[in-house]
Parts: C-alpha cells; sequence; structure tokens
C-alpha cells in the first residue's frame, strides 16, 4: 500500500491478514488499570531520578531545578494570569493553524489522492515543498508577514498540512477497489462513490493525520514564538526566561511542563475519539492492531 | 431481456501483459430466467459480469439490457459479489448497508429503512438490522449483501461466485434462498459459479464456457421437477446427467449426441 519510492510509510494491515487477526482475542492486552499503573511507575520513577540529580548535587540545581521545584513552578504559573494569557495566545495560534490545515489538506488530499492526473501534475511540487524543515520557514515569513499571530498561523497551516494531506491521499489509495465497485454497481457515479465509500474508509488515516498534526502544530507555535521572541505566548514566555540573568531556568521547564502535558491531553483525546468513531475498524483490526499509523510526519 | 452479442475484451491491448479474456461471447437471456454461467477459473466469468454490469467498457460488442445500449450501469441491476467482507460497508450498520443504494432510487428515509427491513426481513435476518456487518458470520454478511441486491427491487439481479467464500451448509441454505428469492420475486438472475452441482441445481439454464478467451462452448436446459430440494434433485437421474454433461464441456470434452 506505501507509494513506491516514498520514505514514508502508512502502516496498514492487508485485507488477508485482517481476518485472521480478528480470531485472535486469546492474547488480548493487559487490563487498562495494569496499563496505566506501569505508565505512572515510570513517570514517578523518570521524577525521582529528575530529583535525585538535582538534590544529590551531581548537576547545578540553578542549570537544571529538580521535579518538585518544577512542578511548585508550573502550579504558580496556572493561577498567574500573565502566564494564563500566554498559554491562551498560544493555545488560539495553534487551533487557528491546526484548523485551517485541516480545511486546506482533507479536501486537497481528496482531490489528489482520487484524480490521478491532478496528483501528477503537482507531484514535483509537493515533493520539493515536503522535506523543507517549517522551522527553517520562520525567519524568512516573519520577514514578509510580521512577527504577530498571523505569523504564527501561517507557519502552523503550513507544517500540519503535510500529515493531513498524506495521510488522507494513503487513506483514499487504500479504498477497496470491490467496495466502490459494489456501489458503482448501484449507478452512483464517482463524486456519490468519493462520498460514500472512499471518505468513511479513509477516515481512520485522516484523523491519524490530524492526530499527528496537532503535535507538529504545537512545536510551531512554541518555536515560532521563540524564534520571534516578541507580544504574547508560552513561546515568548520561554524565550525571556532563558535571556534574563540568571536565567529562570524553573519557569522555562515549568513552560515545557505545561506545552507538554497539553501535548499528551490532546493526543489521548484523539486516540479516544478514534477508538469510539471507527469501532468498526479496530473490531476488524484486533483490539491492539491499533488506528493506522503514520510515520516520519514530525517536522 | 439480456442480449450479448459478439463480446470481447482484452485487457491492457498491446501491451506486455495482453490478456484475452473474452472472444465473440453471444447470449440471449429471457426476463425471469435463473442462469447459470460455468467456466474454469480464470475464463473470464467476472470479465463478462463486470460488462453486463457497466463496470468496464469492452474493447468489443454489446451488451443490451432490455433493447438499451449498456454504456454506464444500467437501471434496475443489483450485482452480489463474492467477497462480501468487501463489498458490504464496515463502517456502516447492516440496515444502512441495506438501504444506501435506494437513495438512488430518490426514497426518503423513511422509505429506505422500511425497504431494508423487509428485505432483511426476506433472508431470514429481521433482527440484524442495527449490528455492524464483522459481528455477523460469513454466510449472514452475504445475505445481507443479498438483502441490499433484493431491497433495490432490480429487474437484473448479477451474481459472481456469491458462495464461494462460505462452508458447504451455509452454501446449500443460501442456495436455497436465490431458489425462493426467484420464486417470490419477478427478476431475471445471472449467477456465476465455477461449481458444476450448484449450476445444475439452482439453473433453469446452464451456459458453459471455455477457458479464456471465452465464448460459450454448451448451452443447456435444465428441465428438474420442482420444487428443488438438497437431497431429492441432487439424486435425480436427470441432475445426475446434468452434472455430467456440464462437467465434460468444463473439462473441454465434448458431448456425444
Amino acid at each position: 500500500m506505501a507509494h513506491q519510492g516514498d520514505r514514508r510509510q502508512v502502516v496498514d494491515v492487508p485485507h488477508h491478514l485482517r481476518v485472521s487477526i480478528r480470531t485472535r482475542t486469546h492474547d488480548r492486552p493487559s487490563t487498562a488499570t495494569a496499563r496505566w499503573t506501569r505508565r505512572a511507575v515510570g513517570v514517578l520513577a523518570f521524577a525521582a531520578l529528575f530529583e535525585a540529580l538535582g538534590r544529590a548535587g551531581l548537576v547545578d540545581i540553578g542549570f537544571l531545578p529538580p521535579t518538585s521545584v518544577i512542578l511548585w513552578r508550573a502550579g504558580e504559573l496556572l493561577v498567574d494570569p500573565a502566564f494564563r494569557a500566554h498559554a491562551a495566545t498560544s493555545m488560539l495560534a495553534w487551533a487557528i493553524g491546526l484548523g485551517a490545515a485541516a480545511l486546506i489538506a482533507v479536501p486537497l488530499g481528496l482531490l489528489l489522492g482520487s484524480v490521478r492526473l491532478i496528483d501528477a501534475a503537482t507531484r514535483a511540487i509537493v515533493e520539493f515543498l515536503r522535506p523543507i524543515p517549517s522551522v527553517a520557514l520562520i525567519p524568512l515569513v516573519a520577514l514578509v508577514i510580521g512577527t504577530g499571530l498571523q505569523l504564527r498561523v501561517t507557519l502552523v497551516i503550513y507544517a500540519s498540512l503535510w500529515p493531513i494531506l498524506y495521510n488522507t491521499m494513503y487513506g483514499l489509495r487504500g479504498v477497496d477497489p470491490v467496495a466502490k465497485e459494489s456501489l458503482r454497481s448501484y449507478g452512483f457515479r464517482a463524486p456519490a462513490v468519493l462520498w460514500w465509500v472512499s471518505l468513511p474508509s479513509a477516515a481512520p488515516f485522516i484523523m491519524t493525520g490530524f492526530r499527528l498534526a496537532t503535535g507538529v502544530a504545537l512545536i510551531l507555535t512554541v518555536s515560532t514564538e521563540i524564534v520571534a521572541g516578541r507580544g504574547e505566548g508560552i513561546g515568548v514566555f520561554i524565550y525571556f526566561a532563558g535571556i534574563a540573568v540568571p536565567a529562570r531556568m524553573d519557569d522555562i521547564m515549568a513552560g515545557v511542563v505545561w506545552v507538554g502535558l497539553f501535548g499528551v491531553v490532546v493526543n489521548a483525546l484523539l486516540v479516544a475519539a478514534e477508538r469510539r468513531l471507527f469501532a468498526w475498524q479496530h473490531a476488524r483490526l484486533g483490539a491492539h492492531a491499533g488506528a493506522p499509523v503514520a510515520v516520519g510526519a514530525g517536522r | 431481456m439480456l442480449e450479448i452479442e459478439n463480446l470481447t475484451h482484452i485487457y491492457g491491448g498491446g501491451g506486455p501483459n495482453e490478456h484475452h479474456a473474452i472472444d465473440g461471447l453471444d447470449l440471449k437471456v429471457a426476463d425471469g430466467e435463473l442462469l447459470c454461467i460455468v467456466g474454469p477459473s480464470g475464463c473470464g466469468k467476472s470479465t463478462l459480469l463486470r460488462s453486463i454490469a457497466g463496470l468496464i467498457s469492452p474493447t468489443g460488442g454489446q451488451v443490451k439490457v432490455d433493447d438499451v445500449l449498456v454504456k454506464q450501469t444500467p437501471d434496475n441491476l443489483a450485482v452480489v459479489f463474492q467477497d462480501y467482507s468487501r463489498s458490504l460497508f464496515p463502517w456502516m450498520s447492516v440496515a444502512d448497508n441495506v438501504a444506501l443504494p435506494l437513495r438512488r432510487k430518490g426514497f426518503d428515509r423513511r422509505k429506505r429503512r422500511a425497504a431494508a427491513q423487509e428485505a432483511l426481513e426476506s433472508v431470514g435476518l429481521a433482527e440484524a438490522g442495527r449490528k455492524y456487518p464483522f459481528q455477523l458470520s460469513g454466510g449472514m454478511q452475504q445475505r445481507v449483501a443479498i438483502a441490499r441486491a433484493l431491497a433495490y427491487r432490480p429487474t437484473l439481479m448479477l451474481m459472481d461466485e456469491p458462495f464461494g467464500s462460505v462452508d458447504a451448509q451455509t452454501r446449500e441454505d443460501l442456495e436455497d434462498l436465490v431458489l425462493e428469492v426467484r420464486r417470490l420475486h419477478q427478476m431475471t438472475i445471472v449467477l456465476i459459479t465455477h461449481d458444476i452441482d450448484e449450476s445444475v441445481y439452482v439453473g433453469d439454464r446452464v451456459v458453459v464456457l471455455s477457458k479464456a478467451p471465452a465464448h460459450v462452448v454448451g448451452d443447456l436446459n435444465v428441465a428438474l421437477p420442482g420444487p428443488r430440494d438438497q437431497i431429492t434433485t441432487r439424486e435425480h437421474p436427470d441432475f445426475v446427467h446434468l452434472r455430467a454433461e456440464v462437467g465434460r464441456l468444463v473439462r473441454g470434452h465434448t458431448v456425444a449426441h
């Protein structure tokens, strides 16, 4: 299913495997409680190690504050109006950019994925643009359009476009020709087949692309703010904490904790949504096969 | 009335993988007939079916349904494919699967639901509407696919090896279902199979195709006493004789008359 000569792969289970996987119900994954316990233990152990490094004097506390200090500071920031304004600004840029990216990438992906001629005609441009690291574009775009909200949104759109676009296209290529023929045999024409068969069939891939894009968008939001270094935003907050003398490491780390937590929560919510919406696919693939996974979409 | 005249289809014409699937095939199917088409594996049976359904454009000859040349999928035609797990839509409930094609008929939601439920009842799946295809057994899924075709009220139903992916017992049940459907509804059925016994058991008429490129090598009337029954019909001397005759034709031996 993966396109030849493309390093980016979309992992899917071939049809002949689907049936056999479905019957493998005996080796179900461990219970949710056990899984969460294991994760919690991992996080706690890491936090404890970090704490011990600082407390034992192995690293300079001013350089790398212990876990307790970072978490305390993160808690303080939660009720700090200035920080909350920074966070709100970042989330706004993130949400607008992501939403716009989805609105552009899904229809574009449907077009490129279903009309071979357009795909062929635009392939060279797409392959040229795709490997450009979005972060490298920040100074250039900042020069052209300034450093306000529009800079973040533009870069977030550009970067999060790709995972959505590619997953939409791959999802469409994976649509079963027999399913399409079934509807065609009732006299449905191409646009109706796209709407009733290809789109729902590709939806789990599109959703996965969107989930990957939320992470990419977060990276771009914060990096753009850090590079721009003015206005409002968590990245700006981190930037100023970094250039202060002495640098406020606890602020930097606490800001990073909030960004990371936000990413984790958004991802978890979307994974849960995927499981609910695409229960039909999980039932076919087997409980632990998971959603389709796109590799290499980060930037 | 289905008329196929001098149908020819060549895949990848002129290329290195050129495949001559059908060669000058002539066939007429009367209204209300249940015709079984048998032939060796890979003989172009599915190509023939796709040409009748307007899913591919044959490279030569023509197909007419009710005197209308087939260019795109004819109205009032339904196809049941072999692979029900791929033909049904896994993201839709059974009832929605059956109801979807009825959008083409301009039915409103209530009418679509009622027709779907009626069709599901007629294949013995009255309770399955809210389930999803993957929650049903293979035989039941194929019943759903048949219900989807029935709900559409086709005048011509094409079945492409519809029982090729189910176990023997389910296969017999589904064969009887087709006979029942044909008894209750006025429609022409063209059933493609590679199973010689099945063709004689189900069909009013059996057409045997040659190896690819396919053409008609045998056309037999099946005058077996009705109603057909899995045990008594299959031990009837005429059945035994006919299946031998079809078998010889499929294997390429000529029949001595």
